[in-house]
């Protein structure tokens, strides 16, 4: 599952890997909708000054690479996070509110409610919001500008936003993404499948409820070679 | 700083048991390592952060930051890859190296896969050789190597391995339900099948309890330290002597040599980015097949000028790895029984003898599965995404079997390791770029090997099969990455003697997986090990108080 071609990565700042790597999974915050306070911003309290920018870089000095022109001209203009709350700040760290009501659509054709919950009902948008201020910073322009076309999709064809959709609108929305857009609707769908399925210290898979869903035993069972379960079980 | 009798670069497999063998044996050394030192509570079991899925990173190092390497496609161009990205061909960066995390696989190779040339032949673009050493000079250290890391696991079951001495010091760890399901298929197709043989504790061993049988095991540092590896076992011994220095999170730059051509010591930057020299008799690079390539070549002096142990540009070739192909069976009842480590049967029945085929491999089922790896391993034609997916992950999950197994890589000059004439690292140096690709014979036994697999679960009761085999079209490295410092007699054709000693530089050792000839059909970890006591035995041997008995 790699993310399409690898960028340069050493010159974004941010890396707040080690901060989300002591979150246990009960401090991770409850979903849209909810009342809470603000968790603050993870961003770095220092910045590196332009020497040890170089010293990061991946390049020899003179070979700069479009991107980290980019990187460089918006450090000079001090704008430190790119393309992170261009709208209002809403209740995510990275996502406008508008962008996660649309995310949360998208995600929740991608694993939708049957009897057991939704990819937004299990803390989807919660990982993909963190992870994109986190190992996925790169995807920020990706999502930002993924989201605004399936917005524009939705209301071209049905005049309504993607989330008032009813879930066949939504599903042919979507259908045309993966046709449209197939570089953003992998994005979504191997970062919502990680959300869902993967481990809960990230924010998604809340209580472990994929885990649940599919019988792995939650808290897991350990020192089974001890016992013989087939004499006491009738599995 | 104090002048020591050897530095040991690469705190891996190899590079443990060499500082380990050399401090017992009263040398002073000091161990150089570019990760940290991690231990059992760093376990953390993190399905998306580890060193099998890296999606959000490498649990073990190297970080994405400031490590990047370039891989050429097929057409020649560059690709700059992260740390966590599959082009880099990573393996992990800590005290232990991949020792800390592997799935713990400890097979011995067979006698044939040192003799590759003169069994098979050497297939037409290839570059296939006999190795200079035998199974037979390699035995007492593989048996060495066992008993001190602690394998468990029991070859009674197959002829198809070399003689040994002596069996495994531990028994193998209790069968789980895909042994029970996979062992009486295998035998009524007439294979041999028998118990994995494994780092990991079974029982009681060398202080520390035996395995516990949980989900998160291949990728993970163990929870419990049942898993054997050199940071548990070896390098606590080499600091116990004494006279070991274990110096974590420094970057060697560059091998030192003097105007004679014999190396003085090394170049390194401590953790606080100080560039540091520490002066030795001998340095012995254990950097595994990516990097001590990498470190080789960047050590250039007016002697070396395109790098140490390079004159006839042999540094950097011959890089291979394992070419894993397999088949995923879905059965109609559980297979799933949440019992790890998961990999527990194999049969090496296929790694020698096929006509046709320039060696095989063993085949083994798959580690215990997370919930993420099923993710893309769903029947055929199932849909990827909505209820249908959904449903499938529920229905397969605990209902499927992989069978699949490392397969031979037929070695090719062209596929190597170089510096990249632009890209550095943090540090300022230039990183490896690979070039290259996987000889079309591989793909063959692949293929074949794919074909077995199936065929194996099928019997075992599989409703519907899929192949897995790919052809990807760039090197194959990874964990199992070998072959870049090819050991040889002849040192044109090679970069070390068969001792591991650089040929035109007396007091330079490479020990590690670089000197594999070939890498045999079987991950390589104890073979790594066995060549680091061997290379060790014959440099204490060979030792006198600053320098070699000429």
């Amino acid at each position: 599952m790699q993310d399409g071609p690898a960028v340069a990565q050493s010159l974004v700042i941010c890396n707040t890997d080690r901060d989300s790597s002591n979150r246990q999974p009960w401090m991770c915050r409850p979903s849209r909708g909810s009342a809470r306070t603000r968790t603050p911003r993870t961003l770095p309290k220092t910045r590196r000054t332009t020497r040890e920018m170089a010293m990061f870089s991946n390049r020899k000095p003179g070979s700069l690479t479009r991107r980290q022109f980019v990187v460089a001209g918006a450090l000079g203009s001090a704008v430190l996070v790119i393309g992170c709350k261009a709208g209002k700040r809403g209740n995510w760290e990275c996502l406008t509110d508008e962008e996660a009501r649309t995310l949360a659509a998208v995600c929740d054709q991608i694993v939708p409610e049957d009897e057991f919950p939704s990819a937004s009902q299990a803390g989807v948008l919660n990982y993909i919001d963190r992870q994109l201020m986190r190992h996925y910073r790169r995807h920020r322009g990706a999502y930002r500008r993924g989201l605004q076309g399936v917005e524009a999709a939705s209301r071209k064809r049905f005049g309504s936003e993607l989330a008032s959709l009813s879930q066949p609108q939504q599903f042919e929305i979507i259908s045309e993404l993966e046709r449209q857009n197939p570089a953003f609707f992998e994005l979504v769908r191997h970062h919502t499948l990680e959300g869902y399925y993967g481990s809960p210290r990230h924010g998604g898979n809340r209580d472990a409820l994929s885990w649940r869903m599919l019988g792995l035993a939650e808290p897991p069972i350990r020192g089974r070679a001890q016992y013989d379960l087939r004499k006491v079980s009738p599995s | 700083m104090k002048r020591v009798n050897a530095v040991v670069i690469g705190a891996g497999a190899a590079g443990g048991i060499v500082a380990k063998e050399l401090a017992v044996a009263g040398l002073s050394v000091v161990l150089l390592e570019r990760g940290k030192w991690y231990t059992a509570n760093d376990c953390r079991k993190d399905d998306l952060r580890n060193q099998r899925t890296t999606l959000l990173g490498n649990a073990f190092g190297p970080e994405d930051e400031g490590n990047p390497r370039v891989w050429l496609d097929a057409k020649g161009q560059p690709h700059i890859s992260l740390a966590s990205e599959g082009g880099y061909q990573n393996n992990a960066a800590c005290v232990g190296g991949g020792t800390l995390s592997y799935g713990a696989q400890a097979w011995r190779y067979m006698p044939q896969d040192f003799r590759m040339k003169s069994t098979y032949g050497a297939p037409a673009g290839s570059s296939l050789e006999d190795w200079p050493i035998s199974y037979d000079d390699l035995e007492p250290f593989y048996e060495k190597a066992e008993y001190e890391i602690g394998i468990s696991g029991d070859y009674s079951g197959t002829p198809f391995h070399g003689p040994r001495r002596r069996p495994l010091p531990m028994p193998p760890v209790p069968p789980g339900q895909e042994f029970e399901i996979l062992e009486p298929a295998a035998k009524r197709l007439g294979l041999h099948p028998f118990h994995i043989p494994m780092a990991r504790n079974s029982v009681p061993y060398n202080g520390r309890g035996p395995c516990m049988r949980c989900r998160w095991c291949c990728g993970f540092a163990c929870e419990v330290d049942a898993k054997n590896g050199s940071q548990n076992t070896v390098i606590p011994v080499a600091l116990g002597t004494g006279n070991c220095e274990l110096r974590t999170e420094c970057m060697v730059k560059e091998i030192l040599v003097d105007d004679h051509g014999r190396a003085r010591g090394v170049a390194y930057f401590t953790n606080d980015g100080h560039l540091q020299e520490q002066l030795s008799d001998l340095v012995v690079v254990s950097g595994c097949a990516v990097e001590s390539a990498r470190l080789l070549l960047n050590s250039k002096s007016r002697l070396f000028p395109n790098g140490l142990g390079n004159r006839y540009d042999q540094v950097g070739r011959n890089l291979q790895g394992h070419h894993y192909t397999g088949a995923i069976g879905y059965f109609d009842f559980d297979t799933y029984d949440d019992v790890g480590p998961g990999a527990s049967i194999a049969i090496s029945d296929y790694n020698h003898g096929t006509p046709g085929l320039v060696g095989g491999g063993m085949l083994a089922n798959e580690f215990i599965r997370l919930p993420i790896h099923t993710l893309d391993r769903l029947p055929a034609n199932t849909p990827r995404w909505g209820l249908g997916h959904k449903q499938a992950m529920r229905a397969w999950h605990r209902r499927s079997i992989v069978v699949i197994g490392p397969t031979q890589q037929i070695p090719q000059a062209s596929a190597r390791v170089t510096l990249d004439p632009t890209v550095t690292d943090k540090w300022g140096l230039p990183v490896a770029r690979f070039s290259g690709n996987v000889h079309p014979h591989t793909f063959e036994i692949g293929e074949v090997q794919a074909r077995r697999a199936e065929a194996w679960l099928k019997e075992a009761g599989a409703i519907h099969t899929s192949i897995m085999a790919g052809k990807p079209d760039s090197v194959s490295a990874g964990q199992h990455q070998a072959g870049t410092c090819r050991m040889g007699n002849d040192p044109q054709a090679s970069v070390v003697n068969r001792n591991c000693q650089i040929h035109d530089v007396e007091n330079v050792f490479v020990i590690d997986s670089s000197v594999h000839v070939n890498n045999g059909g079987f991950n390589p970890a104890l073979t790594i090990m066995a060549i680091a006591y061997f290379a060790s035995d014959a440099l204490v041997h060979n030792w006198k108080g600053t320098g070699f008995r000429s």
